[in-house]
């Protein structure tokens, strides 16, 4: 079964320079190996497409439920040279709230 | 940090544990009511405010070229003067990077403020004047991003400091100051920096220090770790109005427990601090504080009442052999001016509006390293891959230049009003005029060897 990101998990994004971080956190622990399976680097980078010039590494918090995203060359230059409303990826993680994901066993 | 001896802590721990550490302010900006509150409305031993981000210090550098008498986050000695009544009765502790690149300066305006308050500072993060020694000995001082040298913007330096750690907070605590001032302490270190003093953990506790990095990285941010800026249920947080601030009630092993005074709105749960604990992370196994590594992944959570998360089993190892250095630099000029489009096709009103000045801008020969513009209203903040709404109400086109030639920035910022006479029908929002030119004050993250940076205390009072 597909579901958005959003019905099994919360995000909070934020900056290093022109580096967006997406934090995703599974609702119920339970999700956490769905999160694992199914939101891979590669269909992040690929979700937000051109949004996102360099490379998306993931890192894995089993212990809080939860992946950690960089999305590289993301923020327009970052700071305060980036001409962008969101200039600090702020909203990245809503985005990303609306990644379909299958949620089978 | 070369310190003689490296941790005096001459008294003995003065606590019976716990120990309540609270954070007022998450960024220079914060709201000013929160840290008198935090002092007013429950008990706490130590109130840590965090001023800085990455390129107020350049903020502040420029200030100072400006007037010597400034270079510091001028909130703080009011405040002060406004709580030095209730700090001293209650015989709180005030830690704060408010210091800026004038420690010296904001230690004077709180004893003019509040003259019964006895100052301690902590010297010595400021390398602005070091960067020709640091590159003659070699330190190339490489941008961390990109791996460039610092060579290639060496002349438009506007400020450098050292990220420093909490042990010379520790040191200043160890005078006796009320208020504890640094310049660019690093801001989970403000937290740290009372356990280790208190406490009495050493240089290679490594994972107290870790523990104590965390607490401070969950408080930093102020109210996000409280339900400010959370996801989780949010319509139904109560009385953000009210938000209470953190505190962490610290335990001599390392153990903490996050909550916030009773009787104030928001909430403190596992799932805000796991959001908290995810903000501008970067590898978890791999925290870098000045004093220790933490690792994110041995993080232990519990929500042990109502507001209420028990935080332990934090694990860290030795602290880098390099300082983090924040440098920034002058990086060109930009603009950003705005026009709103009502219904009908409000988009392609706004598209056309874009495409006039683009044209003119060509038109007039100015060259810029980026012109950038987005649709509010339809899409700016997610880009492609947000959801369409046809014909929408109404859209803001927001276009946006940077350069590193002055006059063709200012030029841009007069070529948007007159699309209200002479580009698509019923533009309006333009009431605020002309937009600012703005310098763009850039950050080049980079490292240099510990022992460069030599700390030193002084007492004011």
């Amino acid at each position: 079964m597909k579901v958005p990101l959003a019905k099994i998990a919360h995000t909070r994004s934020g900056d290093k320079g022109d580096t967006c971080n997406i934090g995703v956190i599974a609702y119920d622990a339970r999700h956490y190996p769905v999160l694992v399976r199914e939101l891979t680097a590669e269909r992040v980078k690929a979700f937000f497409g051109d949004r996102v010039k360099g490379k998306v590494e993931r890192f894995e918090l089993p212990n809080l439920s939860a992946l950690n995203f960089l999305l590289h060359e993301a923020l327009g230059g970052g700071g305060t040279v980036s001409l962008r409303i969101d200039a600090q990826g702020k909203t990245f993680g809503a985005a990303l709230l609306r990644l379909e994901i299958d949620i089978s066993e | 940090m070369i310190h003689q001896p490296p941790n005096p802590n001459p008294q003995p721990p003065r606590f019976a544990a716990p120990l309540r550490i609270a954070n007022g302010q998450g960024f220079w900006g914060d709201w000013l009511e929160a840290p008198v509150r935090l002092v007013e409305q429950g008990p706490i031993d130590y109130l840590t405010l965090d001023y800085l981000a990455e390129v107020t210090m350049s903020i502040l550098q420029k200030q100072r070229q400006a007037d010597p008498s400034l270079g510091y986050a001028r909130d703080f000695p009011p405040l002060i003067g406004r709580i030095a009544k209730t700090v001293l009765d209650r015989n709180v502790r005030v830690i704060a990077n408010a210091g800026g690149v004038n420690p010296v300066a904001c230690a004077e305006a709180v004893r003019k403020a509040a003259p019964g308050i006895k100052v301690a500072m902590v010297l010595g993060d400021d390398v602005f004047s070091r960067i020709d020694e640091f590159l003659a000995k070699g330190y190339c001082m490489a941008n961390l991003d990109s791996g460039e040298s610092v060579t290639k913007i060496r002349n438009r330096i506007l400020s450098a400091n050292a990220y420093s750690g909490a042990f010379p907070l520790a040191e200043a605590l160890a005078t006796g100051a009320h208020v504890v001032l640094a310049g660019r302490a690093a801001d989970p270190a403000l937290a740290l920096a009372p356990m280790i003093h208190e406490f009495g953990w050493s240089e290679t506790d490594w994972d107290k220090l870790a523990a104590g990095s965390v607490a401070g990285h969950i408080i930093e941010c102020g109210t996000q770790t409280t339900g400010g800026n959370c996801q989780v249920d949010w319509q139904n947080i109560p009385d953000l109005a009210n938000i209470g601030y953190p505190i962490v009630e610290a335990e001599p092993g390392g153990t903490f427990i996050v909550t916030k005074h009773p009787g104030t709105g928001g909430r403190v749960h596992s799932d805000v601090v796991k959001e908290q604990l995810l903000y501008e992370l970067g590898d978890p196994q791999n925290f870098i504080a000045p004093d220790c590594i933490a690792d994110f992944t041995t993080i232990h959570l519990e929500d042990i009442g109502p507001d209420r998360v028990r935080v332990s089993g934090v694990r860290g190892r030795e602290r880098p052999a390099d300082l983090k250095l924040s440098i920034s630099y002058a990086n060109g000029w930009k603009a950003i001016g705005t026009m709103v489009y009502s219904w009908p096709q409000a988009l392609e009103k706004a598209q056309v509006a874009d495409r006039i000045v683009r044209a003119r801008l060509a038109s007039l020969g100015l060259g810029f390293e980026e012109i950038y513009t987005e649709f509010l209203g339809s899409s700016a903040c997610h880009g492609p891959v947000a959801h369409t709404c046809p014909d929408p109400p109404e859209v803001q086109v927001r276009i946006g230049v940077r350069g590193y030639d002055h006059k063709a920035v200012v030029r841009f910022t007069r070529e948007l009003i007159p699309l209200v006479l002479s580009g698509p029908p019923g533009a309006t929002g333009y009431g605020e005029g002309r937009p600012p030119v703005r310098e763009i004050v850039a950050y080049w993250p980079a490292l240099i060897p510990r022992e460069e940076i030599r700390t030193s205390i002084e007492v004011l009072g």
